[in-house]
C-alpha cells in the first residue's frame, strides 16, 4: 500500500544546486534541456493523474451516465444522495472499523513480534523471508486463497472438525455477523509481516549501547523495551500507523475478490461502493471518489498535525539511503 | 510472553538470552501462520476434486498432477503471464526513464519553478489511483486505449512517478557537483554528464524504484479490471490477478484447477521476491526509516 502514501505538507526539493552560475550562458539551450528532460514526465503525470482527479471533482456535480453530453448539473445532489444512502454510511463505518482495528490489534502484535525477533536467531533470514511471503502476494491472489480456505467445505472448517470443534464450522465470509472480522483477519494475515519488518528496521536504529546503559541502571528487559526502545521506535510506529490508515481507507482489491462487499453490505467499503455504482453512474461514483479523497486527506492531515509533525520532514522525502 | 517477564531480571544483565525456546515458538508460530495458507493452496493443487471433497484438510493421496498440467497446457495461463510481464516491464521502464530524467532536472538544474515542479509531482502522492479511476477509465476510452496494454501501462507510469521522483531527487542530489565540474573540464556536456556519470551512479536508486514499480504493476487489479476486462480485451490477455479471478469464477466447481491456477499465479511473485528480497525490504525500510 506504500504507493498510495499521501505527501507530507512541506515537501521541498532542497536548496538550489550550487556552483552553476558560470554556465548561465546559453539560457535558451538550458531551457530546452529542462523541457526535454522534465517535459515527458510532466505531460504524462498531468494528463493521467491531475486531469482525472479534476474531472472527478467536475463530474461529481452532474447527473451523468458517462455516455450522454455532460449537461445535467445538479449541484450537491450526488453528495446528498450518498450521505442519505445507508449502504454508503455502512461502508464508511466498515472502513473506519478496519482502520481502528488495524491500529489497535495489528500494531501491538507487530511491535511485540519485532521486539522478540530483534536478536540473533538461528534461521533469522528464513524467518524474515517467510513472514514476508503474504505481503509479496497480490491482494487478489491472497483473497482468492482465503476464499478457498474459508469456503463452507474448505480447509478451515475441515480442520475444526478434525479437532472436534465442528460446531464452530461455518460459512465464514457468508455470515454477515462475522464477515467483517474475517476480512480483518485476512488483511492481518496479509499485512502483519510488512508491519513486523518495518518495526524491525526501526529497531535497527536503536543503538545497542542504550540497552546496555539501561541494563546497568538496573532496568529489566521489559522496562528497557518500554522506556528505551519504544520511544525510539516512535517515528517508525507513527509512519506505519499512517500507511495503515491510508491503506484501510482505500481498501478495494481484497474485498472485491472475496465478497464484493457482501453479505448484506457487511464488508462493503467506500471504494467498492464507488466502483459498483460508478460503472453506470460516473457522476455519482465521482462524488463518492471525492468523498473518499476528502476523508483520506482530512484523516491524513489531522494525523500528521497530531502525531507526525516532527517525523515527516525527513521520513518520506529523504527517501532511500 | 508472560514467561519471559519472570526470566527478565536475570537475563537483562547478559542483555538477552539468545536461545529462549519461547522466542523460537513465537517466531515459528508467525512463520507457520504466514506460510500454511500458501502451502495449502500449493499442495491441494496436487489433488483430484474427489480427493479434496472427501477431506479438504488431507494430504495429496495419491499425488495428482492433472490440475497443474491442465493449467500449464492452457493458453490463458501463458497469455496472462505474458500480459503481466509486458505491463510490468513497460511500466517499470517507463517510470525509470521518465522519472530519472525529471529527477535529473529537479536535482541538478537551477531554474525558476524548480520547487514548483517538484511540488507538483509530490502532490501526486495524495491522489491514489482509486480516486481517479472512473474519469481515468473514461479518458482512456476516449483516447482509444481501452482494452490495450498501453491503456494500463501509461496510467500506471503516471501514478508511479511521484514515489519515483521523490526517491530519486535526493539520490541524485547526493552525487557531488564536483563530479560534474570535473566532467565539464574534461569536455563533457551536461547530457554527456547525465549519460556517462549520473546514470551509472544512480543505478542503486533506479533499481529500488524499478522494483517498487514492478511489484505495484504485477499486483495491480483495479486498473486492469477497468481497462482490460471492461475494455473488451480477450480473456487470455488479461494480467494474472485479473485472469486468476476470472478463472476462479468460471471454474468455481473445479476446485483443484482453481488451486493449481492460483498457486501458479503466485509463483512469479515469489521467485521475484526471492531474487530481489534485499532490494524490496531495503526499499521499504529505507523509505520508512529516512
Amino acid at each position: 500500500m506504500a504507493h498510495t502514501t499521501p505527501a507530507g505538507p512541506a515537501v521541498s526539493a532542497g536548496p538550489a544546486p550550487a556552483g552553476r552560475s558560470k554556465r548561465r550562458a546559453g539560457t535558451g539551450r538550458r531551457w530546452l534541456e529542462i523541457a526535454v528532460f522534465a517535459g515527458p514526465a510532466l505531460i504524462v503525470f498531468v494528463t493521467f493523474v491531475i486531469v482525472p482527479v479534476i474531472l472527478a471533482a467536475v463530474y461529481s456535480f452532474f447527473n451523468w451516465n458517462g455516455l450522454t453530453p455532460l449537461e445535467r448539473f445538479i449541484g450537491f445532489d450526488n453528495y446528498i444522495e450518498a450521505f442519505n444512502d445507508p449502504d454508503f454510511l455502512q461502508a464508511i463505518g466498515n472502513n473506519f472499523t478496519i482502520v481502528i482495528a488495524s491500529i489497535l490489534i495489528q500494531g501491538p502484535l507487530a511491535i511485540a513480534a519485532a521486539l522478540l525477533l530483534n536478536r540473533k536467531l538461528r534461521g533469522r533470514a528464513f524467518i524474515r523471508a517467510a513472514i514476508f511471503v503474504p505481503y509479496v502476494l497480490a491482494e487478489v491472489i491472497a483473497g482468492l486463497s482465503w476464499n478457498l480456505l474459508l469456503s463452507p467445505n474448505g480447509f478451515v472448517n475441515a480442520l475444526l472438525e478434525m479437532v472436534g470443534l465442528e460446531e464452530w464450522a461455518q460459512p465464514w465470509l457468508a455470515n454477515p455477523d462475522i464477515a467483517l472480522w474475517v476480512m480483518f483477519w485476512i488483511l492481518t494475515w496479509k499485512y502483519l509481516g510488512f508491519a513486523i519488518l518495518i518495526m524491525l528496521a526501526g529497531l535497527q536504529g536503536v543503538p545497542e549501547e542504550l540497552h546496555e546503559a539501561a541494563a546497568i541502571d538496573g532496568a529489566g528487559w521489559w522496562k528497557a523495551q518500554w522506556y528505551v526502545t519504544l520511544p525510539l521506535l516512535g517515528p517508525t510506529i507513527r509512519i506505519w500507523v499512517f500507511l495503515s490508515i491510508i491503506g484501510s481507507l482505500q481498501l478495494f482489491d481484497m474485498v472485491w475478490v472475496t465478497t464484493r462487499g457482501g453479505p448484506l453490505n457487511a464488508t462493503n467499503t467506500m471504494a467498492v461502493y464507488m466502483i459498483v455504482n460508478g460503472q453506470t453512474r460516473p457522476g455519482y461514483g465521482s462524488a463518492i471518489a471525492v468523498i473518499l479523497f476528502l476523508i483520506s486527506l482530512t484523516v491524513a492531515l489531522v494525523y500528521q498535525r497530531l502525531a507526525m509533525r516532527r517525523d515527516l520532514g525527513g521520513a518520506i522525502t529523504r527517501g532511500v539511503r | 510472553m508472560a514467561a519471559t517477564t519472570t526470566a527478565a531480571p536475570a537475563v537483562a544483565k547478559r542483555r538477552i538470552n539468545w536461545s529462549s525456546p519461547l522466542i523460537y515458538a513465537v517466531a515459528y508460530l508467525v512463520v507457520v501462520v504466514s506460510v500454511v495458507p500458501v502451502l495449502y493452496v500449493w499442495l491441494n493443487g496436487f489433488r483430484s476434486n474427489a480427493d479434496i471433497n472427501a477431506n479438504p484438510a488431507g494430504w495429496p493421496n495419491p499425488w495428482y498432477f492433472q490440475n497443474y498440467l491442465t493449467v500449464l497446457g492452457s493458453d490463458r495461463f501463458w497469455g496472462s503471464l505474458a500480459s503481466s510481464i509486458i505491463v510490468a516491464v513497460g511500466t517499470t521502464l517507463g517510470v525509470a526513464v521518465l522519472g530519472i530524467m525529471a529527477a535529473f532536472v529537479i536535482a541538478k538544474y537551477d531554474f525558476r519553478g524548480r520547487q514548483g515542479l517538484y511540488a507538483v509531482f509530490a502532490a501526486g502522492l495524495m491522489f491514489p489511483l482509486t480516486v481517479a479511476s472512473l474519469p481515468l477509465n473514461l479518458l482512456i476510452r476516449n483516447l482509444g486505449l481501452h482494452g490495450s496494454f498501453l491503456g494500463v501501462i501509461i496510467p500506471q507510469i503516471a501514478f508511479a512517478l511521484p514515489t519515483t521522483i521523490i526517491i530519486l531527487v535526493p539520490f541524485l542530489r547526493a552525487i557531488p557537483d564536483e563530479l560534474e565540474e570535473a566532467a565539464a573540464i574534461d569536455g563533457a556536456s551536461r547530457i554527456g554528464f547525465f549519460w556517462r556519470i549520473l546514470l551509472p551512479l544512480s543505478m542503486p536508486g533506479l533499481i529500488t524504484v524499478g522494483v517498487l514499480a514492478f511489484i505495484g504493476s504485477w499486483n495491480a487489479y483495479l486498473l486492469p479490471l477497468l481497462i482490460m476486462a471492461a475494455g473488451g480485451m480477450p480473456q487470455n490477455l488479461w494480467t494474472l490477478p485479473l485472469g486468476v479471478t476470472q478463472f476462479a469464477t468460471q471454474y468455481s466447481q473445479d476446485t483443484g484447477a482453481v488451486l493449481a491456477y492460483t498457486s501458479l499465479a503466485m509463483l512469479p511473485a515469489l521467485l521475484f521476491f526471492i531474487a530481489a528480497e534485499k532490494r524490496i525490504v531495503g526499499g521499504l525500510t529505507g523509505a520508512v526509516k529516512g
